[in-house]
């Protein structure tokens, strides 16, 4: 071949590998999770965060996996992401939808309440501190900060029928749902606070812990503090 | 290591270069050993805040100091000879043909087999000595420390948090994780779901925590302060968050800090599983009769859905 | 003891019709790399379409809407495909039918640069397809390296995503440590082997083609499973965790095991070569050191590579077909998979070692002109290493929770196999001594290996002792000691490898200069990356986190600064290699070196053939300054000499 047409072949191989670069690089360098910010919602110290937790998403191209929604605190609506925004040094009002049924913790320990203000949770407006979930039905998932010792496990619906009858499309608006809330100060130091739920329940996936646990957006996330 | 000395019958204009390699490096050495033992060896990882971590120390120290002269022989060989044994401008001729040399090669295999066998025999002692050197010793651990004063700490790992639980304090489980000055721990380290490794790094301890399974390890903490506890097995997605802190501290504020604890989670004590060395988290013997009804669980307890292909 | 050629009979095997020409096709018809990859996706989507028929109904499917089954029935699939595409079948059906099959003969009429793309049966060029191949695998490994340190230079702030990080730290692992096990083997072992015995092809031709073929295979699957969200165990695959991982994992078995099975042929091939195929007069006491590497490394590939396979193949059962060997709940074991990754995983390391040695020990008696020193301590020592390497398995396993007993046991093994290891230095300062060195870039690259493996040699003997690895075990420390030997030592030694040999391979002289700033850059930027990495080790950081302690911010920062600056440097190599071969393309067809191997006794490149007739080799190819020493072989043996006794000819006892 003659030079020239070394150097053309040459330079199309050149551009190919860069594209094919590129094509890897973006897709591993992941498109940004929709952060839901609070900030400018908080007033007085204080500021409320809302969001669910569902039986499955079907809004993902893993509709079968269990997840939380956080909801938009400008439109309201309810939004497949599970990080968000709030300042420093306020006081976090969560309110959590548990529309998903119930599953048993695989270690108990993670039904008692820590981290929060009062040491309690309050579900449907009743104050507890410790739930038995291999009792009976009544923990579906958890809200777990080790980084901040705040875990609070979600309370679910506590019949058969209930559990029989969850909401079937997602992000949830009716079906049988517990109303959790609880209360945490953050930090006077910003920075970013991973968050899971520790309950295994990435069905199909051996000891649960795949899917939905081990992806981030879906059981875990993360809580951003500007300082 | 001694070098031949320069080869019989040459001409006198040869230098010895087997003497100046060997002064080269008996200097060199005799500067750095004692710089890496004495300057350097207190300050090496892991410190000195238990009695594994010291016994570690010790031991790189010596490693260390042995690695030294090994290095700098090397390297002023290597050194040497690319000053002295080069090529000039121009010289196309070949080099002096020789072949080997018994005597050096048998006093290398000689000298390094000495080397080594002392140091497996210097580590086996130091394995043995400090009650396993603060390592994962398996469920039946050989090495312990001599007294029968000792701490029970089972060391849970689930993915991604790490918890304690104090047998003998009623058992109750926390995710903190204090230890007194001065007297011996036991580390029971077990796991609930994949491999984790608990790395208690300035305490020098070291144990795989296998679903299952009971991994022993010994350490005594000598000195108060802060260390830090991270997974150090790649145990999915939030391995790198996988740490917490722990503290060492006096031995009456351990011991208030305990009876406190146990009081105060009692009700949480109840409902946890008997303390074992490891939890089969399937099999809930306990497990409500709403949830067996639910199909949420197995008949018999079991942890997973009856439809759940993961069941056995 | 050498092999006789056949002559070329009237009747082709298979029964066919005698001396038929065959009609030659155009190049868009013949099997090459385009109907390979057509046979792929083709091979793909009919798995696939297979997998999702059979397992249709499996609930974990419909429970954690994860593919495993399609995906594993459609990757191996596309492995048939790729294979049936390239035409590796054809040879046999033709001979089922009845019909005359290729010869090696039949390809001479195929010169140019088409049959490097296409299943061909010359060693010489299944070395050379090697040769771009590991090239592209190293650099892609090492892209995905860049990003590794990008990440890493803050503790907080995040580039990537925690799942994202881990699927970079995987592949990059991963594709290392799968491909870079025949980054020498492959092109110079392949190419080389043959001419340095005096054989004129090597034993199974076909299974040496096969082997390359199979690797272009693995990388793209082990790629493929970017797209599925990659894979969250590391390397090291390790069960449960890959039993829980998602569709991305099965990627990472296929591709591992697809390369185990290449490393497996390879090996096979060469140590069928090397002990049937070597000409007349060629003892082992003559034999180069580096087909002693070849030897070595190729016992350890057919004897450790398949219990790596039957490791993948529990994963992928496990995954799909619902058995339990690694899960503790369901019966089975963690520990099981970690032996059977170890036992393989051990050995692999010294499979990247020896080559390099093998390397380094051919070209230091070439640019020091004088003989080898001990050559009998230096084939020894690779022998020994290679025995040993199959005794020290459990150390990767200190802290696992084995039994307490094993690890002074082990201890000592490791600590033994140092010895062996420690021989290439008595090799080398042994050459050094009253040498002529010249300090050309293959020389300059082998003191480079020797400086980085004396580093990487030693934080391993640091390791082996049981109570220092409880702190160093799975931190930078070890990340550190691997990467100072195996790309210290092994990439090294590959790349002065490559700057000696490429005038014998392809006729064309790699630029000295850009050669000379490639291995500077390299060496100082290469030092300046890993030799902190130690303490950061030391310090408390583990491997595979993100998140780091803040005081350790500082030496992360230098360290990936300096992993730029290399990165840098290996693409200066890059820009030397395909410059020099593409566009400056500077004639070198003769033996530049002045080596006495008896590769270079040929033209550069080498005849299609290799040598006109088998020669009688006379003496050892490292007889430099010595009086009277006999050429290294008789290229035109009297005749009379292959054929019949071989008794008196160039053997002295």
């Amino acid at each position: 071949m003659s030079l020239a047409a070394r150097v053309t072949t040459l330079l199309i191989a050149f551009a190919a590998v860069v594209a094919g670069v590129v094509f890897v690089a973006l897709h591993i360098i992941d498109v940004q999770p929709t952060v839901e910010d609070y900030t400018p919602y908080a007033s007085n110290g204080q500021v409320n965060v809302v969001m669910q937790t569902d039986p499955q998403n079907t809004v993902t191209n893993h509709p079968d996996w269990v997840s939380y929604f956080i909801q938009n605190p400008q439109t309201k609506q309810w939004i497949h992401t599970t990080y968000f925004e709030v300042p420093a040094g306020v006081r976090v009002n969560m309110t959590i939808l548990g529309y998903d049924g119930c599953t048993p913790l695989r270690n108990p320990v993670f039904g008692q309440v820590t981290g929060t203000i009062g040491g309690v949770e309050y579900i449907n407006g009743r104050p507890t501190s410790l739930l038995n979930s291999w009792s009976g039905c009544n923990v579906q998932h958890t809200f777990t900060m080790p980084a901040l010792g705040i875990n609070v496990p979600i309370a679910s619906p506590t019949t058969l029928n209930e559990n029989n009858n969850l909401c079937p499309t997602s992000p949830c608006t009716s079906g049988p749902h517990q109303v959790v809330t609880f209360s945490f100060m953050t930090p006077a130091v910003g920075g970013t606070f991973r968050w899971q739920c520790i309950i295994p329940c990435g069905g199909g996936f051996v000891d649960g812990n795949g899917g939905p646990m081990g992806t981030p957006g879906y059981m875990s996330g993360q809580m951003e503090v500007d300082a | 290591m001694a070098e031949e000395p320069a080869s019989p019958g040459a001409p006198a204009a040869e230098p010895n270069h087997g003497l100046r390699l060997l002064i080269l490096w008996v200097v060199a050495s005799a500067i750095a050993c004692p710089i890496v033992y004495i300057v350097w060896g207190p300050h090496l990882p892991p410190g000195a805040m238990s009695s594994s971590a010291s016994g570690q120390q010790f031991d790189l120290t010596v490693l260390a100091t042995i690695a030294t002269p090994v290095i700098l022989g090397v390297l002023i060989y290597f050194g040497y000879a690319l000053t002295v044994w080069r090529a000039k401008e121009g010289d196309e001729t070949d080099a002096a043909p020789i072949h080997g040399h018994t005597g050096i090669q048998l006093s290398w295999i000689v000298v390094t087999t000495t080397i080594v066998l002392a140091l497996a025999a210097f580590g086996s002692y130091e394995l043995i000595s400090p009650a396993g050197a603060g390592g994962g010793e398996g469920p039946q651990p050989i090495w312990k420390p001599d007294t029968s004063n000792i701490l029970q700490v089972q060391v849970i790992g689930q993915q991604w948090v790490w918890t304690y639980r104090y047998p003998q304090f009623g058992g109750f489980e926390t995710t903190q994780l204090e230890l007194p000055v001065g007297q011996a721990v036991q580390f029971n380290v077990t796991s609930l779901d994949v491999i984790h490794d608990f790395w208690a790094y300035q305490l020098g301890v070291k144990a795989d925590a296998n679903p299952g399974v009971n991994d022993v390890a010994y350490t005594t903490p000598e000195h108060t302060g802060t260390f830090v506890v991270r997974c150090d097995e790649l145990c999915g997605l939030w391995h790198g968050a996988m740490y917490n802190y722990g503290q060492v501290v006096s031995v009456s504020a351990f011991q208030a800090w305990a009876h406190q604890t146990e009081i105060k989670l009692a009700s949480l004590t109840k409902i946890l599983p008997p303390y074992a060395m490891t939890y089969d988290p399937t099999v809930i013997p306990a497990i409500g009769k709403v949830l067996v009804q639910l199909g949420i669980t197995g008949a018999g307890g079991g942890y997973y859905n009856p439809n759940d292909p993961e069941q056995p | 003891m050498a092999i006789e050629i056949q002559p070329e009979s009237a009747q082709a095997p298979g029964g066919g019709e005698p001396g038929a020409p065959r009609k030659a096709r155009p190049w868009w018809l013949r099997p090459a790399w385009h109907t390979a990859i057509i046979g792929a996706v083709i091979g793909y989507l009919v798995g696939h379409w297979l997998g999702s028929f059979l397992a249709g109904g499996y609930q974990q499917s419909a429970l954690n809407d994860d593919d495993d089954f399609s995906i594993v029935i459609g990757y191996l699939f596309l492995i048939l495909g790729w294979l049936i595409g390239l035409g590796v079948f054809n040879d046999l059906v033709r001979q089922m039918l009845g019909r005359p099959i290729t010869h090696a003969g039949d390809e001479a009429e195929d010169t140019g640069l088409a049959r490097y793309f296409r299943y061909t049966l010359d060693h010489k060029v299944v070395g050379i397809q090697y040769l771009f191949g590991m090239i592209t695998y190293f650099l892609t490994g090492g892209l995905f390296a860049m990003a590794i340190r990008t990440e890493l230079l803050s503790p907080s702030y995040h580039v990537l995503s925690p799942s994202a990080y881990l699927m970079v730290v995987g592949e990059h692992g991963t594709m290392m440590m799968m491909m870079m096990t025949s980054v020498v083997t492959g092109p110079l072992g392949n190419y080389l082997v043959p001419l340095m015995i005096g054989s004129k092809r090597t034993a199974f031709p076909r299974i040496e083609a096969l082997s390359f073929w199979l690797t272009p295979c693995a990388y793209v699957i082990l790629l493929s499973s970017v797209l599925f969200g990659g894979f969250p165990t590391g390397w090291t695959g390790y069960a449960p965790l890959s039993i829980q991982a998602g569709e991305g994992m099965d990627g990472y078995a296929i591709a591992f095991g697809l390369m185990g099975v290449s490393m497996i042929l390879a090996g096979f091939n060469l140590i069928c070569t090397i002990i049937c195929y070597r000409a007349p007069g060629m003892r082992w006491g003559r034999l180069p050191m580096f087909v002693w590497s070849m030897l070595t490394v190729s016992f350890l590939f057919v004897l450790a590579a398949p219990v790596l396979v039957g490791g993948m193949y529990m994963i992928i059962t496990d995954r799909t077909v619902q058995t339990a060997f690694f899960v503790n709940q369901l019966g089975g074991s963690s520990y099981l998979y970690e032996d059977l990754f170890w036992f393989f995983g051990h050995p692999e390391v010294y499979i990247l070692a020896l080559p390099g040695f093998g390397i380094v020990s051919e070209i230091i008696p070439v640019f020091c002109r004088k003989p080898l020193f001990g050559y009998k301590v230096a084939a020894a020592g690779m022998v020994g290493v290679a025995l040993l390497s199959f005794f020290v398995w459990q150390h990767h396993l200190f802290d696992s929770g084995i039994d307490p007993d094993m690890r002074p046991l082990f201890m000592l093994t490791t600590e033994m196999i140092s010895i062996p290891t420690g021989f290439i230095y008595l090799v080398a300062m042994g050459t050094f001594w009253k040498a002529k060195i010249r300090l050309t870039v293959p020389m300059l690259f082998a003191l480079g290996m020797y400086f980085n493996f004396l580093i990487g040699g030693i934080s391993g003997v640091v390791l082996s002792d049981v109570p220092a690895d409880v702190t160093s075990h799975g931190s930078f420390f070890v990340m550190a000691h691997f990467h100072y030997t195996i790309m210290g030592g092994l990439i090294f030694a590959a790349f002065g490898g490559i700057y000696y040999w490429l005038p014998k391979m392809m006729g064309i002289k790699l630029n000295e200069r850009l050669g000379k700033w490639n291995f500077w850059v390299m060496f100082l930027a290469f030092n300046s990356t890993f030799l902190p990495l130690f303490a950061v080790g030391e310090l408390g950081q583990p491997r595979r986190v993100f998140e780091y302690a803040t005081n350790l911010q500082t030496i992360n920062d230098w360290v990936s600064i300096s992993a730029y600056v290399l990165g840098f440097g290996v693409l200066l190599f890059l820009i030397n290699f395909v410059m020099s071969t593409v566009v400056w393309r500077v004639p070198e067809t003769g033996n530049p070196w002045r080596s006495r191997g008896l590769e270079w006794q040929v033209s550069s490149p080498p005849p299609p053939d290799n040598f006109e007739h088998i020669p009688v080799v006379l003496s050892d190819p490292y007889e430099y300054g010595v009086p009277g020493a006999l050429p290294v072989a008789d290229l035109n043996p009297p005749a009379g000499v292959i054929s019949g006794a071989l008794t008196g000819v160039g053997s002295e006892g």
